[in-house]
């Protein structure tokens, strides 16, 4: 029996309501509250207003404000304030029903058609293009022509219009989630597909659709201006676009009347728009960038005496060769990344070397800052990373010393990378061949025919038995061992002294990955490259490694030889690892001998529960 | 083949065949006429690589994918082609954990709503299902507060507990798993595998165990049936295939897995080189 | 390759009829009787249905919808139920003039948005992509003709740099053709800019946070380069958003040439739809279609072009 491995209680976490995080930036909460006294004046406007917004008085035509009427009057002698409080009545019902009709159509379609997928999905998706495909104003013009003053059914149409808005990204967000294993096993735990739509589809949908409608809101708003604009609607229902029109017509005399409902309108679709993007922004639609003060913040807590458990900054791990010898040295590498309420710093500190020709691993579970520690060496740690370090080198040369331009130049040329994930590490777009002739023609300086005849060589190399016809396939057309080669022969095709492999053979099969090991270790030897290779696999580093680095937590925990630190780990940490790999484990039958030997109720109670279904 | 014990087997796959379609025009025969057996109380392991067909046998037992042809039938009851009202009744029965245990769990549900869902589904009432739940995370060795956490605030190895508690909170008598420690550190693995094998003993359920890892199948599976290219190439209990395999397929795939110990793992490698060569 | 042209071009087509068929009974369900909106109100019974017969309303619409569809399928949109004019005649004089605003907005919202979007997507965070996100979130939502009627007071009658309104043709003045389509193409193409712009520096930003610009970069590659990858990868969305903004800018144009008082097809549907003429609008609405599912069109072949994937289906 293993032992609980979790404390009896969770640690407090805290969690802040998106309410809250609206709340806390300035510009959402002025939208809000701008959309708010618009709300407020059009539930309020006949108490506000000080006028009957049809009362004509021909005093009043023009006038300029004043005299009781604070925003003067129009063309007709009507009060201009009171017509303007009125408008808003008229825009948010009007803004209200074009965005139900929208959800309303939209919403089901788009989660069933993401959810069900075939014929539904077929069906929908082509309505909603041919809804997309007609210019809505004219079909809305000839829906006015004959209701005419129906100002619902206008805007119901107008509805239809933007549905196809709520489809797309309802659509393409159930899409992504129907692939979720969380919606398969909703459905073997016995959930009908009513009551998965309804809730986790549902649910997966609430934050976009959100967004989506304050978009939406704004832009019926401007799309119903200007129909009133063009003259659609009653004329004895004040609205700002009859207003606008108004104002429009006598622009050159008086603009006045067509500042004060222009301003109404430019505010409310305004707040909308804000309120819209503020929100999109919490529910993380666009992707935020770190500033520049982001990265000196970085920079800063990364010089200064670390937080915590370390009471200076000691580099952990050692060094076994001279520095001018080696072909990669580290020395106190530290990375942090910008998060919200700090800095996270997930390497404290490195320092490793390997030698020309020699193979070290470095090795860890998630976690433990071995990627890191490769993305620093390569100088592309992703976005919002920072590295600081007392020293790098890359074949016996401080890169600190060096301009961006000439550390940019170690790579491909001193430094060869091998990725993680094969297939994600080529591009979609271009052909095998275009992707390893490009360097070597505009990094090696190749010639056209010279690059293609080293491409195709180095695939041979790298035991692709048909280079010609893989030279001229996209990423999509080979499979994830293939891809992995092209990856190495891309990588080693300049010849570098120094190959840095993240994980290489994670993402391939067993029998995929021992070829490939096979491989780095063939291609290691024949150019005499020293080979950096992270990987959490304790059999990997036995397979190939010459000496190992052990990580935990972003330090160094043990440095050595693979055969000693096999042999004779001397952090536990190391034996917990080496102890977790499951060769040579006690079968099941084994572990279900001793179980019995120890407790030989045991069996019976299995059989009982058996005989009691 | 029939269960230890010589009873009916709890889970029965006969010659079963299934196609996917790619294309319009084309089909893959993912699975090429398998049969395979559970017994009340067992673990069976399919183990092979990528496009062995090893987890379309678990989703075709799950109903989640289209059996072309062949049988699957559980407790003697043919469920092949069981859709609708019945498959959600088989609920009861059959239940999963899946691979990822990042995408298993709703984000935007308690813990304790992903748990009560299965319940809820059969009208079990609230007070009931929140003791079911208590009783479940305690089994998988969570603290109770769980319940108010969302998944997102676990890490990888708890948030598979919580799957795992899911698919026992009906009390079924076959879980399939589905790759259940490969996306999880090594020492977190040991301690799943330790708790999937608890569980076992306390409870009697069964487990249909696919993975691609021996190491894995030899420590939790009874008996083990090796998948290449849509097909059974060798099965029989655990500890014979893994010590002795038969099929040049499995014994590649056996000396494939590199071992952590540089002296063995250079053996090991020869050996592999010699039988690639000679192959 | 030519299967796939055969698909889109037949989807297209098919489109096309559907559109203009759904419009035809929406309009006639809509209108009712046109004969009153057309003659006015204080026109006799009996010269309204002299109207009728001489357009053919007193048929059933099953055969009044058969008579235009097979006349219309060959080209000919019929005649205005106003002032009998060719339908073809009325917006062949008038589609050249909202073609040049649209087409030099799109052409603006092209140039400029992407030029802007690869800006930000290069230096994210940075003084231009703050400014560029907070203009997109305003323009976006506010309607065209809000914008052209703060052009036309600003640039035409203020400060007095363009022709506040009407329309030369190129035939007439070039140079005043252009001046006479700047400020409406403008103040259409706003709102366009920043949404191609946002679109590709999200893209941008999306695939250069992807593994193989990484690995692109550690084989060396200089910046430009990379951008390249990045560009012809994160293009597709942008080109999508691109033809969908040509459709709306159609629909914006009607409304924005009635501000620049442009004898386009704006004031044509405006006038059309108040009095009920359903052919014109019929006419409208087709030619309208066509252009969309050309646009359509050179959107998929582009697509096809960028992405291999695309061209396998």
């Amino acid at each position: 029996m293993t032992t609980a491995p979790f404390p009896t209680t969770l640690a407090p976490v805290k969690r802040i309501s998106l309410w809250r995080r609206y709340l806390r930036r300035p510009l959402g909460v002025v939208a809000l509250a701008v959309l708010l006294v618009v709300v407020a004046v059009a539930v309020l406007a006949p108490w506000l207003a000080p006028f009957d917004p049809n009362l004509v008085d021909f005093k009043l035509t023009h006038a300029t404000p004043g005299d009781g009427h604070l925003l003067g009057g129009d063309s007709a002698g009507r009060d201009i304030l009171s017509r303007l409080l009125y408008g808003a009545q008229t825009t948010l019902f009007g803004a209200v029903i074009t965005c139900a009709a929208g959800l309303l159509l939209g919403v089901p379609a788009g989660v069933s058609a993401g959810y069900f997928g075939g014929a539904t999905d077929r069906v929908c998706s082509w309505i909603s293009d041919a809804l997309q495909s007609v210019p809505g104003m004219i079909v809305l013009l000839v829906v006015a022509a004959g209701t005419g003053q129906s100002f619902v059914v206008l805007m119901v149409a107008l509805g239809i219009f933007l549905a196809p808005g709520y489809y797309r990204i309802t659509r393409a967000r159930a899409l992504s989630v129907r692939k979720e294993p969380y919606i398969d096993a909703a459905r073997v735990a016995g959930v009908t597909n009513g009551r998965i739509l309804r809730t986790h589809m549902l649910r997966a949908v609430y934050a976009p659709i959100v967004v989506q409608t304050a978009l939406t809101a704004g832009i019926a708003i401007g799309m119903q201006a200007g129909l009133q604009f063009l003259g659609i609607g009653s004329a004895s229902t004040p609205s700002w676009g009859q207003m606008m029109n108004d104002g429009f017509q006598n622009m050159l005399n008086y603009p006045l009347i067509l500042l004060w409902p222009s301003i109404a309108l430019g505010l409310t679709i305004a707040a909308l728009a804000f309120i819209g993007s503020t929100l999109a922004d919490l529910v993380s639609v666009r992707s935020e960038q770190p500033t520049r003060r982001d990265r000196s913040r970085v920079r800063e807590s990364l010089a200064a005496p670390a937080p915590g458990d370390l009471a200076e900054r000691v580099a952990s791990g050692s060094h076994a060769h001279d520095a001018e010898d080696c072909a990669l040295r580290v020395d106190n590498l530290r990375v942090g990344y910008a998060v919200s309420n700090g800095v996270k710093e997930v390497v404290r500190g490195v320092s490793l070397d390997a030698a020309p020709g020699e193979v070290l691993g470095i090795v860890g579970e998630s976690g433990s800052g071995k990627t890191q520690t490769i993305f620093s060496v390569l100088n592309l740690l992703p976005s919002g990373g920072t590295a600081v370090a007392d020293g790098i080198w890359v074949g016996g040369r401080e890169v600190g010393r060096l301009s961006p331009g000439e550390r940019a130049a170690l790579l491909g040329r001193s430094i060869g990378y091998v990725p993680q994930e094969p297939m994600t590490n080529l591009d979609p777009c271009y052909t095998i061949g275009h992707q390893l002739v490009e360097p070597l023609r505009h990094v090696h300086g190749m010639s056209k025919a010279a690059a293609r005849e080293r491409a195709r060589e180095v695939l041979v190399q790298v035991g692709i038995t048909d280079p010609d016809r893989v030279l001229v396939s996209y990423p999509h057309q080979i499979s994830g061992g293939m891809a992995q080669r092209v990856l190495i022969a891309g990588a080693v095709a300049g010849r570098p002294p120094l190959l840095v492999a993240d994980e290489p053979t994670t993402a391939l099969d067993v029998t995929v990955q021992a070829e490939v090991l096979e491989l780095l270790r063939e291609l290691q030897r024949e150019y005499g490259m020293a080979l950096v290779i992270v990987t959490h696999n304790f059999g990997v580093v036995a397979d190939i490694c010459d000496r190992v680095v052990v990580m935990k937590d972003g330090r160094i925990v043990e440095t050595g030889p693979v055969e000693r630190i096999f042999r004779n780990p001397e952090d536990p940490y190391t034996a917990e690892l080496i102890s977790a790999s499951l060769d040579d484990t006690e079968s099941r039958q084994e572990l279900d001998e001793a179980w019995s030997r120890e407790s030989p109720a045991a069996l019976d109670r299995v059989g009982e529960k058996d005989g009691a279904r | 083949m029939n269960a230890p014990g010589g009873a009916e087997p709890l889970l029965a796959v006969e010659d079963l065949v299934v196609d996917y379609r790619i294309h319009r025009k084309l089909r893959l025969r993912a699975l090429k006429g398998v049969s395979i057996s559970v017994g009340a109380g067992e673990c069976v392991g399919l183990v092979g690589e990528s496009g062995s067909g090893k987890s379309t046998l678990g989703k075709a037992v799950l109903g989640l994918a289209a059996v072309t042809s062949g049988r699957i039938s559980f407790d003697g009851q043919d469920i092949t082609h069981v859709k609708g009202a019945a498959r959600r009744r088989l609920a009861n029965d059959i239940q999963v954990v899946f691979q990822d245990p990042y995408g298993s769990l709703d984000p935007t549900m308690t813990v304790g709503e992903v748990l009560a869902e299965p319940l809820e589904v059969t009208g079990t009432s609230r007070e009931k299902a929140r003791a079911v739940v208590a009783e479940m995370l305690d089994h998988v060795r969570l603290p109770s507060d769980a319940v108010h956490r969302y998944p997102s605030e676990f890490s990888g190895g708890q948030r598979q507990r919580i799957a795992i508690a899911r698919a026992l909170v009906r009390r079924p008598r076959l879980i399939v798993c589905d790759e259940p420690v490969s996306a999880l550190d090594l020492t977190t693995q040991s301690t799943i595998l330790d708790l999937f094998i608890d569980l076992q003993r306390d409870t009697g359920v069964s487990y249909l165990f696919v993975s691609h890892d021996l190491g894995v199948v030899r420590r939790i599976c009874h008996r083990v049936s090796v998948m290449y290219q849509g097909e059974i190439v060798e099965d029989g209990d655990t500890t014979k295939v893994t010590d002795d395999p038969e099929h040049p397929y499995t014994r590649r795939l056996l000396l494939a897995a590199p071992v952590a110990d540089p002296v063995r793992q250079a053996e090991r490698r020869a050996t592999w080189l010699g039988l690639r060569d000679s192959a | 390759m030519l299967s796939f042209i055969a698909k889109r071009l037949l989807s297209g087509i098919l489109l096309l009829v559907v559109v203009t068929s759904g419009t035809y009974f929406l309009a006639h369900v809509a209108v009712g009787d046109p004969t009153p909106g057309l003659l006015g109100n204080s026109a006799t019974a009996a010269q309204q249905a002299a109207l009728r017969t001489k357009i053919g309303y007193d048929q059933p619409l099953l055969v009044q919808f058969w008579n235009w569809f097979s006349s219309a399928a060959t080209g000919d949109f019929g005649s205005s139920w106003r002032n009998f004019q060719s339908v073809n005649d009325q917006i062949a004089l008038r589609v050249p003039v909202t073609l040049s605003i649209v087409v030099f907005a799109t052409l603006l919202a092209a140039i400029i948005g992407v030029g802007v979007g690869i800006a930000c997507g290069l230096r994210p965070g940075g003084l231009l992509d703050r400014s560029l996100k907070l203009a997109s979130v305003v323009l976006f939502a506010l309607p065209g003709f809000w914008v052209s009627l703060v052009l036309v007071m600003w640039f035409g009658i203020e400060l007095k740099w363009f022709p506040a309104v009407g329309y030369v043709s190129p035939e007439h003045s070039f140079g005043g053709w252009i001046q006479s389509i700047t400020l409406p193409s403008v103040s259409l193409a706003l709102g366009a800019i920043v949404m191609v712009a946002e679109q590709l520096r999200n893209g941008f930003l999306q695939v250069a946070n992807q593994d193989f610009v990484r690995t692109l970069r550690a084989r060396g590659l200089s910046g430009r380069r990379v951008t390249a990858h990045v560009l012809r990868n994160a293009s597709p969305a942008a080109l999508t958003v691109l033809a969908l903004l040509f459709v709306g800018l159609l629909g914006g144009a009607i409304v924005v040439e009635i501000v620049f008082n442009l004898p386009g097809i704006g004031s044509l549907t405006q006038s059309a739809s108040q009095i009920g003429d359903i052919p014109v609008l019929l006419g409208l609405t087709a030619v309208t279609v066509v252009f969309v599912v050309i646009v359509n069109f050179l959107l998929d072949l582009v697509l096809g072009w960028v992405n291999p994937k695309v061209r396998e289906r």
